[in-house]
Parts: C-alpha cells; structure tokens; sequence
C-alpha cells in the first residue's frame, strides 16, 4: 500500500517535468536567503554543475530554519552565516566539518535625511548607540536568522536593550524587511548583497559601512553521515571540496552585481 | 515604463521566456495534479457523507467545514514533519520534490471539495430520495448517479478547489523549498521578487498568475454553461 | 425495497396481480395521526383509484403501499411473497440531468439488466409511448407532458406487477392528459395493478375499476367504480362526488 501510493505520487510528480529537474545526481543545499536572493547561487552553481555533472538545489531560508532542516536530516549540505551556530552543530555532531568559504559584510541602512546621524559615526558601536539613543524607528527581521542573530550581538556591544516603539521586530525575510523599512522609513541592518542587489529602496539609503565587526563570515559544513545515513556525502564531499578550491574562490569573485563584488572567498 | 507592473505582466507574456515558462508550467502541473487527486479523494467522501446517515456524521460536517479554513501554512507544516526525513514518511524522499508540493496543496483542497461536494449531492438527493428509493437502489449505488448529474455543479466546486491550490504560497514553500528550476512555481517566485524589492516583477507575475487562472475559469465556465443549457 | 430483475413479458401476463393487504395501519408524524386506522385489501383487476379531498392522506398511503415510508403501527403485505416489483409516477416526474434514453439505461442499468439488452429496452419503450424523437434530447427540457410520458416509459422498462401513480396528470394540459392515461390503460392491460390518485372525477370515470374512498386519513368507502358513482354508501363521499367542500 505504502509502496504503491509512493510509486502514484511519485508518477504523478514526474509527469511532463522536465527533465533538467529531474536529474539523478544533485544534492540538496540548505542555505540562506542572502545568497540566493543576491544571484550568487544563479552565478556559481552552472560553474559547478559543468565540471561534476552535480546540480545543486538550494532551499533558501533563515540561518535558523537552515540548521533545522540539516538536524532533521532534509538537505545534504549547509551554508550559512552563524559561525557560533556553526560550531556548535559541529560539537553536537550534526556536521562533521565546519569551513570559512567567504564573508561579505553587513551595511546599515535608513531614511536619507538621517535623523540619527549614523553617517557620522567612527565605529558600528556608536551607530547603534545613536539611533537608540534617537530613537529612530529600526526594523529589525526577528527571526532568528544569521543577520539577526549579529544584530542582537551589535545592539549588545553598544550596551543598548533594544526595547520601545521605536525598535520594531518584524518577524520576516530580509527582504521584506527591506520592504518593510522603506515604507516606515526605518533604519535596517542588511547584509550588502542583499542590499545591493535590492529593487525598492525608496528612501533608503546605505549609510554606514567597513567596520571590521560587520564582518559576515560564511561557513560550508559537512554533515554527519552517522545521524542521517541517506545523506547523499561523497557528492555533498565534493560540493564542499570545490567551494574551498581554488575555481570555486574564484567562481564566488567573479560573481558581481552592478561591477561590485559581493561576497569575498576568505578558505584557508 | 519598466517600472508599470502591467507592462511589466506584457513583457513577461510576449517574451514567455523558458524559465517562466517552467515556473507557470510546474504550477499549473502540481495544482491540476493536486485538484485531480482530491477530487477523487474528496467526491466519493463528500458524497458519503451526504447520503449515509452514521454517529458523528454531524461531527464530520463541522470539521470538513472548518478545515476549509486550514491555513495553507499549517498545512505544509503536516506535510513538512510527515515527509521529512526525521518524520513518518521520510524514507520516501519526497521533502522538496514537487510530490511534496501535490501532497501538501491535496491536504488543502480535499477539505473544500468533500464539504462543498457534500452540500450540492445533499441538495440533489433532496430532490432525487424518493425516486431513488422507488428505483430500489442502494445507497452505495446511488453515490455514482448522484455525483454524475451533480456534474455541473462539482465543476464549479472543482475551480474553487484549484483556486485555493493555485493561490496558496505557505504550504509549498515550505515543503518544494522554492528550489530554482525544481520546485518554484508562480506564487514562490512572487514571494522571492517581492523579497528582491523587485516589486513590478512580483506584481507582473501575480498577474500571469491571475491571467492563467482566469483563462481556466473562464474555459471551465463555458463548458459548463454550454452542456447545462444542453441538460437543462 | 426488493430489487428488481425483468423476466419475460409471457411469464407475468399469466400470473395474477399481487393483492396488497393492509391490516390496521397508522401513520404518524409527531405524535399526530395522519392516516388511519385503515385496513382493506386491493385484489381484483382495478385499476384502483385512490380518491378524496386534499390532506386525507391520499399520496400517504400510496407512499406507505409502495414502502417509501414505513406504518407506525400495523401490516402491509402483499399476497404471494414480499414486495412484487413495482414502480412509482410522481405528480412531478424526477429525471435524471441526462438524455430522455439514458434515464431509462439507468433505471434498466439500477435494476441489474445485462448491459446488452438495455438501449433496446430503452428504445423500445419510448417508441411506444411516442419519444422516440427525443431520446437523445435532455429529459430535462422536455415538456410537462413528455417528462411524464418518460416517466412512464421508465416504469414500463421495469415491467413492474404494481403501478403507483400520484396525481400523473394534475399539472398536464388536455392531449398530454390524454397520453398519460392511454398509457395507464397499456398498464392495466398488460396485467400490471395499477393504483393512483386523482383529483379528476371524470378521468376516474374513465378509468376506475374500483375506487378507494379516503376522506380525514380514512377509509371511508371501497366499493367497484359504477357504485361508488351511483349509489355512494357514506356520507363524505356523496358530499365529494356532489362538490361540497368536505373535509
């Protein structure tokens, strides 16, 4: 019975599906939404898929949701933005290694005439510090994703509880926090691909940027076998090997949005 | 001019490029797909329901009812912890395949047409019972003839059900994942634009959408009205 | 109900018409008698017609006699057996939202005829009565007396040993009038026990072998056509036949 329903749907799934979509090897990529909604994936997966024949599918969500779907056991690899998290799903033995691949960096973003004064600011501490001390409304994603887990640790380092009206957790991607932001004329922080690579601005504007603490490190892991033993790891191996080679540093430079470059491979 | 979502909905038509191609295929395939199964789940239940009198029947009715308010992120929430690995069906691999996505829309729209199918065969039966009961049919005899000459009427149940499959975005995002060229259909890649601020492209594809489903309905519409003015 | 299976048109025009017996029967509804205390048994040729003012319980007892309800209290049997096969016409004909033919494939299909006999039945009965033109038309946008005429033509396919007719003709206009009731006849002459209901002193005239006479969910009267008309025994029913308003 079981079989027999599984083999229906399965029928039913592959009708008239092309056949690009149905490749044999792929693996199945938890990752972010800033790397997908920036087209860094649009730009380096071909380059992978060409020299291995392996497709990638990239499930974009929350850094959050990414680590949720590898625990369960639902992707083949991880690439997130939460080097803490990161370790720590490598202690708790989900991933059996954890890699830098690139950083890019966070920008903070808001209305143009700048109420707060953040474009002043020396350090990310003391713009932080500013719009609290504003007041400036701030839209932050609360959604427990890499960007706003580093926000939470800015907002620490600036010795501020973010707190009131004027702090605003709205609970969603970074896009529609972007969204969000501009219709309120909010002050954000956004990764910068996802900034750059943003059609709606508005108002908005980058105001802040190049503290070194900005910096957000990306980290490929492994996943263990052990846990999940259906985990497709010799390609998932693979995958991860060549976004530490030397083409796929390469790949990750060369992927530009308006001449600028986005992400910066730092593998060691 | 590039940034009129309507001009933005032309281009995208005129120039139906091969990956929207694929997306308003992929869309059109799972939630024909879903209706389809539903259906066929869904008719024969609601049509039970409607003719059988059992303890809980009331019950039933109520919940049919209810659940067709299922939010459709709830529903791909089930059907996510069903089919991931860690869940009941998770050997079956389906988490993230378009399989999941028909699976997750079917648990949506079956609620809609067993309750809505359920009301039209009652009414029908109303008006049927005693000639039925003259004919001496049985009641499982009677379910075909009841969901044959409620055709019509199904019909109209049937686009209400591919409706809410067609439009919902919750639940197959969350169990296709949104994956590029696998399992993004038309309602995922609005969310994506609009989460890109690409908000004339999101909204130039809500329109394709609402073309599309439009074209069907109108399609199904006529149909129906030709051969009702046929039957009478 | 028992189901039905057709045999051949030799082997029922010899066999009698079963008697239907009803022994002390009550209906109720909420508590409130509708029809009864009756018992009388229809035997004889008929046809029987069942007459009386509105709300004497008519279309009750033709519904009780054809089990689509079930007495409250007391029997109805009939002789040699359970239910012999029969067939109801409504006042308003219920077909089917399909083609004139397939309303009548689906009464042979229901009553488990061989798949290869049924369009022949089908054609054959509504040739006889006269829709052979519009067999493949939609039973629904048939006329009033075409729809009854189907109905009919769906009763005879069944070659049923008891007709039930409500009131066939009260919605019809004169030449459908008189369709309906050569029809009956066709019935009653291929042995079939007819009962009906009719407002239509005339047509009983016509057509009554025997009238049952109800009147407040009574019998009040069962007594062969001429006599009913001529010498009326109770009170109700000389009323009736002279047009007072009775109860």
């Amino acid at each position: 019975m079981k079989k027999s329903l599984k083999l229906l749907l399965a029928g039913v799934a592959s009708i008239g599906l092309s056949l690009g979509a149905y490749a044999e090897d792929y693996i199945t990529l938890a990752s972010t939404t800033s790397t997908e909604n920036s087209g860094l994936f649009a730009s380096i997966l071909p380059k992978f898929e060409d020299t291995t024949g392996i497709q990638v599918r990239v499930v974009a969500v929350g850094t959050g949701q990414a680590f949720e779907i590898a625990r369960r056991g639902d992707a083949d690899s991880l690439l997130v933005h939460d080097t803490a998290g990161e370790k720590r799903f490598v202690e708790n033995g989900f991933a059996t290694e954890r890699a830098d691949v690139m950083y890019n960096d966070f920008v903070l973003i808001g209305p143009a005439d700048d109420p707060a004064n953040i474009s002043q600011a020396q350090t990310a501490k003391e713009a932080f510090a500013a719009i609290a001390a504003a007041e400036a409304p701030f839209a932050s994603r609360g959604d427990d994703s890499g960007t706003n887990r580093a926000e939470l640790r800015h907002w620490k380092s600036a010795g501020v509880d973010p707190d009131g009206d004027w702090y605003r957790e709205l609970g969603s991607g970074m896009g529609p926090t972007l969204n969000t932001a501009a219709a309120m004329d909010a002050y954000v922080m956004s990764d910068r691909a996802t900034w750059v690579a943003f059609g709606n601005r508005q108002n908005l504007k980058l105001l802040f940027e190049g503290d070194k603490v900005l910096f957000n490190q990306y980290g490929s892991l492994l996943l263990s076998q052990e846990k999940h033993p259906h985990l497709k790891g010799e390609m998932a191996l693979k995958w991860h090997n060549w976004l530490l080679s030397e083409d796929g540093q390469q790949a990750i430079t060369d992927f530009r949005v308006g001449g600028q470059q986005l992400f910066f491979p730092n593998a060691k | 001019m590039e940034n009129n979502a309507f001009y933005v909905a032309l281009t995208l038509l005129l120039n139906l490029d091969a990956s929207l191609f694929q997306i308003v295929a992929l869309s059109l395939q799972v939630s024909l797909l879903a209706v389809l199964i539903a259906a066929l789940l869904g008719f024969p239940l609601g049509a039970a329901v409607a003719i059988w009198r059992f303890p809980g029947r009331g019950g039933m009715i109520v919940v049919l009812n209810a659940l067709m308010g299922l939010p459709p992120v709830v529903a791909g929430l089930m059907v996510y912890l069903l089919l991931s690995r860690a869940g009941p069906l998770g050997e079956w691999g389906l988490l993230f395949t378009p399989g999941a996505m028909i699976l997750a829309q079917v648990v949506l729209v079956l609620p809609i047409l067993a309750a809505l199918s359920r009301q039209k065969v009652e009414e029908l039966l109303g008006e049927y019972r005693e000639q039925f009961v003259s004919l001496g049919m049985s009641k499982s005899r009677m379910m075909p003839t009841l969901l044959w000459d409620a055709r019509f009427a199904l019909l109209t149940v049937l686009l209400a059900g591919f409706g809410r499959a067609s439009a919902e975005v919750g639940a197959v995002m969350m169990v296709g994942g949104n994956i590029d060229g696998v399992t993004r259909v038309m309602t995922t890649s609005i969310v994506l634009e609009t989460g890109k601020g690409n908000l004339p492209l999101a909204l130039g594809l809500g329109m394709v959408l609402l073309t599309l489903v439009m074209v069907i309905n109108a399609g199904a519409y006529m149909v129906s009205e030709l051969s009702r003015r046929r039957v009478g | 109900m028992t189901s039905f299976h057709v045999p051949s048109l030799a082997s029922f025009i010899i066999s009698p018409p079963p008697e239907l017996c009803f022994e002390d029967v009550i209906f109720k509804h909420e508590d409130k008698v509708l029809l009864g205390p009756c018992s009388f048994t229809l035997k004889g040729s008929g046809p029987t017609f069942v007459m009386g003012p509105n709300g004497a319980g008519k279309s009750l007892l033709l519904r009780l006699s054809h089990s689509l309800l079930q007495p409250t209290q007391g029997r109805i049997t009939w002789s040699g057996g359970p239910g012999p096969r029969q067939a109801m016409v409504f006042q308003h004909p219920v077909l089917l939202r399909r083609s004139a033919v397939a309303n009548l494939v689906h009464a042979l299909a229901v009553n488990k005829v061989p798949r290869k006999n049924r369009v022949k039945l089908a054609h054959d009965a509504l040739e006889r009565f006269g829709l052979t033109a519009c067999s493949s038309t939609p039973a629904r946008v048939l006329s009033g007396g075409e729809q009854q005429r189907l109905a009919l033509a769906r009763a005879w396919v069944l070659s049923p040993q008891v007709l039930f007719l409500d009131e066939p003709t009260s919605a019809l206009d004169p030449a459908a009038i008189k369709a309906v009731e050569a029809a009956v006849q066709e019935f009653h002459q291929r042995g079939t026990r007819v009962v009906m209901t009719t407002h239509d002193l005339h047509q009983a005239k016509r057509l009554a072998g025997d009238i049952l006479f109800l009147s407040g969910g009574k019998v009040r009267e069962h007594t062969p056509a001429e006599a009913f008309f001529d010498k009326p025994v109770s009170r109700e029913a000389q009323a009736f036949i002279a047009g007072e308003l009775v109860e």
